[in-house]
C-alpha cells in the first residue's frame, strides 16, 4: 500500500513538473509582448526596461522559467497586472466560490444518477428503463451551458421563481448546480445501469434471493455495493472535469468563480492571473485524480497488485 | 460413431461450399452484418448522413447567405420569412444553423483526423518499441491526461490565437492520449503474435511490421474511436466558440450562436433554443451511431 502510494506521488509530482513546463512554454508563444500591453506604448525604453526588469522578465529563458517554478512551490504567482491583487488571493477567493458549485452539482449528479440507474437496471426492458435511458443520453449529448440557459428561460423568465444570474445566497445556488450536474447524472446513470445489471447476474444474488431475502434488500445490499466500484470509478474522474465545466456554467450565470477568473484573464492577456489560473486548476485536478486513485486502492485491493503495479 | 458423423459434417460443409450455398464472410462483412441488425444505429447512421449532406450542400440548402444582413428583421420572431427568426443583425437563422453543420463536422472530423495520426504514431511506436521509448512517451501521455481538458483547449486558442486551423490543432491535442493508449495496448498484445514473427523472420523492418501487419490489425479499434471521439469535439468547438475562444462571428457555428443568443433570452428565446438541439442532435447520432459500431467490430471495447 505505502509503495504504490509512493509511485503513485512520485508520478503525480512528474506531472506536475511536466504540466508547469507546458504552461511555461505556452506562456512564451502569446503573441504580444505583455510589458508593451501593459503599458499600453506610452511609455519610453526606459520604463519598459525598468517594468521588464521589475517584471523578471530580462534573464534567459531558462532562468525565468526556475523563478517561475520557484515561485509556484511557493504558491508566489506575483501580481495581477490590471488588478494589482495578489494572484493566490484571487485564486483562492475565487476558487471557495467554484468548490461551492461543484460540491452542489455533484451531489445533484450522484444521487440523481444512482437513483436513476438503478431503477432502469431493476425495470430492465421495461418503458421506465427506456425513459430513463433516452433521458440520461439527451443530457449526456446537451452542452452545460445550453441547459443552463433552458433552465434561465423556463425558471427565470418564464415561471419567474428563480434568480438567473449573480450568486448571493442559496438560491443562486439552483439553477447553476442543475445545469452543472446534468450530464454528469446522465453518465452517471448509464454506467449505474451496466454496472447493477452485470452485478444482478451474479450467482450470490440468485443464492441471496433463494435464501427469501426481500428484494429490496437485495438490490441494496448485495447489488449496489458490488455495483459501486465502477460508479466510483467513472464519479471520481467527473469531480475533476467538474471543477473545469464549471467555467462554462459560471459564464452563463455570471459567478465569480475559478472559471470566469480564467476566462478573464485569457481575454485580458493577464500573464501572472493565467499562470497562476492554469497550474491551479491543473494541480487540483490532478490531486483529486490522485486521490481518487489511492481511495480505490482502500476500496478495491486488486487494484494496488493488478493495475497500479503497472 | 461420433467421428463419423463430425467427417460426414466436414463433406457435407464442403459441399455446401463448393455449390456456392454458403460463403465464406469476413471480419468486416460479419460486422456489417451485426450492425444491420441493431436499428437505432442504423437510424443514427441516417441523422449522420443528412447532416453530411446538410454541410455540404449549405449554399443550395439555405435560403439565406449566413452573414447577409436585413436590418428590417432585426430580431424578427419565426414568421414565413425567416422561418426561425432572425438574429440581432437581422441575420437568418435557419441559414446560419446550417452553416453552423459545416463547422462543427468539419471540426469533429479534421480533429479526430490529427488525433488518430498522432495516437497512432506514438502509441504504435510505444507499444511496438518498449522500454525506454515507451517510458518516455507513457510520460508524455500522462501529463496531457492530466491537464483538465477545457482549460487546456483554452490555454491553446489563447496563445495560438484565433481561427479554424488553431481550433483543430487544440482539439486534436486534446484527444489524441486515449487513442494512443488503446493502440499501445493492442500492439503490446499483437506483436506476440506468430504473423509477426513470421514477418521478422522472413526479414520484415519494424516499419514494415507496425504499418503493414499491426496498424491495420488496430484499424476497428480506430474507427469506433473516431466516430465517439467526433462528438466530443464538437462539443468542445461548442464550448470554446461559446467562452469566445473558437469560432469568431460573423462565421456562424453553433457555440457562438448560442453565445451571441445570451443577450436575447427574453425576446427571442428561440435563438438560443435551436442551435443547442442541433448539438445535441448531432452529438447524440454519433454517440448511438458509435456505441453500434463498436458491439458490431469489437465487443472487448465495450465498457
Amino acid at each position: 500500500m505505502f509503495q504504490y502510494i509512493s509511485k503513485r506521488l512520485f508520478q503525480t509530482l512528474l506531472v506536475l513538473f511536466g504540466i508547469s513546463l507546458i504552461t511555461f512554454i505556452l506562456l512564451q508563444v502569446v503573441p504580444g509582448d505583455p510589458v508593451e500591453l501593459m503599458l499600453e506604448k506610452r511609455a519610453d525604453a526606459q520604463t519598459i526596461a525598468r517594468v521588464r526588469h521589475e517584471l523578471g522578465l530580462d534573464v534567459s529563458l531558462p532562468q525565468q522559467y526556475l523563478n517561475f517554478l520557484k515561485g509556484a512551490i511557493h504558491l508566489d504567482f506575483g501580481k495581477s497586472y490590471f488588478t494589482k491583487e495578489v494572484v493566490i488571493t484571487a485564486l483562492v477567493r475565487c476558487f471557495m466560490v467554484t468548490v461551492k458549485l461543484a460540491s452542489m452539482s455533484f451531489l445533484f449528479a450522484v444521487v440523481l444518477g444512482v437513483a436513476c440507474g438503478m431503477a432502469a437496471a431493476i425495470n430492465r426492458g421495461k418503458w421506465i428503463d427506456s425513459v430513463l435511458m433516452t433521458i440520461s443520453i439527451v443530457g449526456v449529448s446537451a452542452p452545460s451551458f445550453w441547459i443552463a440557459i433552458i433552465l434561465q428561460i423556463i425558471f427565470g423568465l418564464k415561471l419567474d421563481l428563480l434568480p438567473i444570474s449573480g450568486f448571493e445566497g442559496p438560491v443562486f445556488f439552483i439553477l447553476p448546480s442543475i445545469a452543472l450536474g446534468t450530464r454528469y447524472a446522465g453518465s452517471i446513470a448509464r454506467i449505474t445501469r451496466t454496472s447493477m445489471l452485470d452485478v444482478i447476474k451474479q450467482d450470490y444474488i440468485r443464492t441471496a434471493r433463494a435464501k427469501g431475502v426481500k428484494e429490496g434488500l437485495v438490490i441494496m445490499k448485495h447489488a449496489l455495493k458490488n455495483a459501486m466500484i465502477p460508479i466510483i470509478t467513472l464519479v471520481g474522474t467527473e469531480l475533476g472535469n467538474m471543477l473545469t465545466g464549471s467555467m462554462l456554467i459560471e459564464r452563463v450565470f455570471s459567478i465569480p468563480g475559478i472559471g470566469k477568473l480564467a476566462v478573464d484573464s485569457m481575454s485580458n492577456r493577464d500573464l501572472p492571473l493565467l499562470e497562476g489560473t492554469v497550474m491551479y486548476i491543473a494541480f487540483v485536478f490532478v490531486i483529486v485524480n490522485l486521490l481518487v486513485d489511492i481511495s480505490y486502492a482502500f476500496i478495491d485491493p486488486r487494484i494496488r497488485y493488478g493495475k497500479g503495479a503497472n | 460413431m461420433k467421428i463419423l458423423s463430425i467427417f460426414t459434417k466436414q463433406k457435407k460443409f464442403e459441399e455446401q461450399l463448393l455449390n456456392g450455398e454458403m460463403e465464406y464472410s469476413s471480419y468486416y462483412k460479419d460486422s456489417f452484418k451485426r450492425l444491420k441488425k441493431n436499428k437505432a444505429a442504423l437510424f443514427c447512421l441516417g441523422v449522420i448522413l443528412f447532416l453530411v449532406l446538410l454541410a455540404l450542400f449549405a449554399p443550395v440548402v439555405s435560403p439565406y447567405d449566413p452573414t447577409y444582413q436585413d436590418y428590417a428583421s432585426v430580431l424578427a420572431p419565426p414568421s414565413s420569412k425567416h422561418l426561425l427568426g432572425a438574429d440581432e443583425y437581422g441575420r437568418d437563422i435557419l441559414s446560419r444553423l446550417i452553416y453552423g453543420t459545416r463547422v462543427s463536422l468539419s471540426i469533429g472530423i479534421l480533429a479526430q483526423i490529427l488525433a488518430s495520426v498522432i495516437g497512432i504514431t506514438l502509441g504504435a511506436i510505444a507499444g511496438y518499441f518498449g522500454g525506454a521509448v515507451d517510458t518516455l512517451i507513457s510520460r508524455i501521455m500522462e501529463i496531457f491526461a492530466a491537464f483538465p481538458d477545457l482549460l487546456f483547449a483554452m490555454a491553446i486558442m489563447t496563445f495560438m490565437g484565433q481561427g479554424l486551423q488553431n481550433l483543430f490543432i487544440a482539439l486534436g491535442l486534446l484527444t489524441w492520449v486515449r487513442t494512443a493508449r488503446l493502440i499501445r495496448g493492442s500492439v503490446m498484445q499483437l506483436k506476440e503474435k506468430e504473423y509477426v514473427e513470421a514477418s521478422k523472420a522472413s526479414g520484415g523492418t519494424s516499419f514494415r511490421i507496425i504499418t503493414k501487419h499491426l496498424i491495420p490489425n488496430c484499424l476497428s479499434t480506430v474507427i469506433v474511436l473516431v466516430t465517439l471521439g467526433i462528438p466530443n469535439a464538437i462539443m468542445y468547438e461548442a464550448s470554446l466558440s461559446f467562452l469566445g475562444l473558437g469560432i469568431q462571428p460573423p462565421t456562424p457555428s453553433w457555440g457562438n450562436m448560442i453565445s451571441s443568443a445570451q443577450s436575447f433570452i427574453s425576446f427571442l428565446p428561440v435563438y438560443s433554443i435551436v442551435p443547442g438541439i442541433a448539438i445535441m442532435v448531432t452529438v447524440v447520432a454519433f454517440n448511438i451511431f458509435g456505441d453500434g459500431l463498436r458491439d458490431a467490430l469489437d465487443p472487448k471495447l465495450r465498457a
